[in-house]
């Protein structure tokens, strides 16, 4: 078993408060004898790096697993009612791109009740087979049916790695199947790539997102890992189908269920802006509340939501639920666009976390600026008019294409 | 009834840094705290043993000093706390700390209901819970909204899904994962901490478990590793647009197309 030593006599040397303040984990103790390493252990080695004279690891080899017996890259398929969650498709994408570089094929799971047309489907996406289980049993998703034909599939299949999307059903469904097979799991993988030896190398982020682990499962086969949706592309749809389709039966008494499904409510859509993708905020250079007409519509046409800064609260134009800054919301959306937003430290404080930072403001010296990836020194009244026009442009020009 | 809980102690700020040079985390002071979304676990326990007859009982795994989260959950109102800490369980992930954590479980006997948080705020998995729950062979209902209905045999639950809610009814034992929300968590009492500050904590170590495959915790139970930590790439476009009005806006739109928005 591989595992940290602690060199006694080196230990001797160092003051123990140093060597146990080395650790972010609080994992080595000092009980005034000796320097050990406790249950708070993750492994990171920033001990050994420090302090390599007293802090070695010592690499026991484990049995080798023969990774030839695993073959293909599955995609599990979450579907709602009768629609497939694109993230699914995003995944068969992801993995035709990896199935490439090692000559695997890439299988698609689908499990549920009458989804024969969803796996028809399927077939346009460029997967060597779509696999199924179709059975009233899994009309709803309950974990014990869902786990069991999980299992079932991988036991026939026996693919090297699976993907599944990070949704409600996806994580919880993925860490169930991935502990039956006592192997590794990576969620929310932000990268993904493939080695030759088919090791999966997996990058997620930690700590809230302010760190960023590369994660491999070296000796375990299959290969989890779970991925949002919006990470990756989606490939185009073939028009031609592709790949074969193929039934697969399980036992009755597997999909039994100590969970029943009262009922199932349709949730009102009320999101805030803390889930949103998209935020356009809008400032004080408006002058009339109807002229937010303006952010509603670029925030429709982006599929994001409208924020908005202090004052216009005040003013009464929006919903307190709207607010970004420290006596609002906070929000790490992918794009913000703040429109006449002057940039108080209150509400930088907010929103300055967001991947692109688009401000537009007609103060060159604005504080916004500051935090801007793009800074657009202009006038909204000009500028929004024309960017809307050409967004709808770009957008009927796109239908056209697709069409 | 008994309800156990399981809490974990995680650093007091997830605003962590890492040297570029050394892949270290710059980190200052050890301050930690119990992971929030816990306080929401513990919380429904307790309101639970409110309407009824039951035992909240808590349990962590971590080194001696996560004995202060459970000593948080005694001032919140939890009756008994558990701590899985021996150097066999040094260096899990997220499957061997699961495995550990489930065999400490059935080291406390019966649980008709085990309850955890959503997620840590360190990990930001949310997998231990139903690798808990599937070593337990037990059902398990992730991000529980609401709970409508406790008795002796079943629990009836709101279930938090993309565009809708599932009214679930699941016979006990199982273990849930509760939203932030279910209910307010109540702040630690000053009186609790009086009344709890002798009351122990308890230690579990490996040669309390019923497995004693030692390949099955710690590292050697871990099927993932970590390569290397770093930061997180960071946007550093810095540009600035001057021009009129309207081919500022044409910029814009056509920016928004390379960057993928339409």
């Amino acid at each position: 078993m591989s595992k940290i030593i602690v060199h006694q006599e080196a230990a001797k040397n160092k003051s123990s408060e140093e060597l146990i303040k080395v650790c972010p984990f609080n994992a080595i103790e000092f009980d005034g004898k000796q320097i050990s390493i406790n249950a708070g252990c993750r492994m990171c080695k920033i001990c050994i790096k420090r302090y390599p004279d007293v802090f070695e690891f010592i690499k026991e080899e484990a049995v080798k697993i023969d990774k030839s017996q695993w073959r293909g890259i599955a995609v599990y398929i979450d579907h709602i009612e009768d629609s497939i969650h694109p993230v699914s498709f995003e995944l068969i994408g992801k993995a035709r791109e990896m199935a490439a570089k090692i000559g695997h094929p890439v299988y698609c799971l689908l499990m549920g009740d009458k989804v024969g047309t969803m796996a028809e489907e399927l077939l346009h996406y460029g997967a060597d087979a779509v696999y199924v289980y179709d059975k009233p049993e899994l009309h709803h998703f309950r974990i014990e049916p869902y786990t069991a034909v999980f299992e079932d599939f991988i036991n026939r299949i026996k693919p090297s790695i699976v993907l599944v999307g990070g949704t409600t059903v996806g994580r919880s469904l993925a860490p169930r199947v991935a502990a039956r097979f006592r192997t590794g799991l990576t969620a929310d993988c932000t990268l993904l790539d493939v080695q030759e030896n088919t090791d999966l190398d997996q990058i997620r982020p930690a700590y809230g997102g302010n760190i960023m682990a590369h994660i491999h499962t070296p000796n375990h086969r299959p290969q989890f890992a779970t991925v949002r949706y919006k990470i990756f592309n989606a490939p185009e749809r073939r028009s031609e189908k592709s790949g074969k389709l193929k039934y697969f039966d399980i036992g009755d008494e597997k999909l039994a269920s100590r969970i029943r499904v009262l009922e199932v409510r349709k949730k009102e859509k009320v999101k805030s802006i803390e889930d949103s993708d998209v935020i356009i905020v809008a400032g004080r250079a408006f002058k009339k509340e109807e002229d937010l007409s303006m952010v509603y519509e670029l925030a429709d046409l982006l599929g994001g939501m409208v924020a908005t800064t202090r004052p216009l609260i005040e003013a009464g134009w929006a919903d307190p639920r709207l607010q970004i800054g420290l006596s609002g919301r906070t929000v790490k959306p992918k794009l913000i666009i703040t429109c006449g937003v002057s940039g108080a430290i209150q509400f930088v404080a907010g929103m300055n976390s967001a991947e692109t930072i688009i401000a537009i403001n007609a103060d060159p010296h604005a504080q916004i600026f500051s935090v801007a990836h793009y800074a657009v020194i202009g006038d909204i009244y000009e500028i929004l008019p024309e960017m809307i026009a050409r967004i709808k442009a770009e957008k009927i020009n796109n239908r056209n294409i697709y069409a | 009834m008994n309800i156990t809980v399981c809490i974990k102690q995680v650093p007091g700020t997830s605003e962590v840094e890492i040297d570029e040079k050394t892949g270290v985390l710059k980190r200052e002071g050890v301050d930690s705290k119990m992971n929030p979304y816990d306080l929401y676990a513990i919380e429904t326990a307790l309101r639970i043993k409110a309407g009824q007859e039951a035992t909240v009982r808590v349990i962590s795994m971590g080194p001696p000093q996560a004995e202060s989260v459970i000593r948080e959950a005694y001032m919140m109102g939890a009756d008994d706390g558990y701590l899985l800490t021996d150097r066999k369980f040094a260096g899990a992930d997220v499957l061997a700390t699961a495995y550990a954590l489930s065999q400490g479980i059935r080291s406390l006997g019966n649980s008709d209901l085990i309850i955890c948080g959503k997620m840590t705020t360190d990990g930001d998995t949310a997998q231990v819970g139903p690798e808990i729950a599937e070593y337990l062979n037990i059902p398990h209902v992730s991000n529980v909204l609401r709970i409508h209905e406790l008795n002796a045999n079943a629990i009836t639950v709101e279930m938090n899904m993309a565009e809708s809610v599932e009214i679930q009814e699941v016979l006990l034992p199982c273990l849930i994962t509760v939203e932030k929300d279910i209910y307010t968590p109540r702040l630690p009492s000053f009186r609790l901490k009086l009344k709890t500050a002798d009351r122990p904590v308890k230690r579990i170590g490996f040669a309390d478990l019923e497995d004693k495959n030692e390949a099955h915790y710690g590292l050697k139970g871990s099927p993932t590793q970590v390569l290397r930590i770093f930061p997180p790439p960071v946007n550093t476009t810095s540009e600035r647009w001057e021009g009129e009005g309207k081919e500022l806006g044409e910029r814009l739109a056509q920016k928004l197309q390379e960057l993928k928005f339409i």
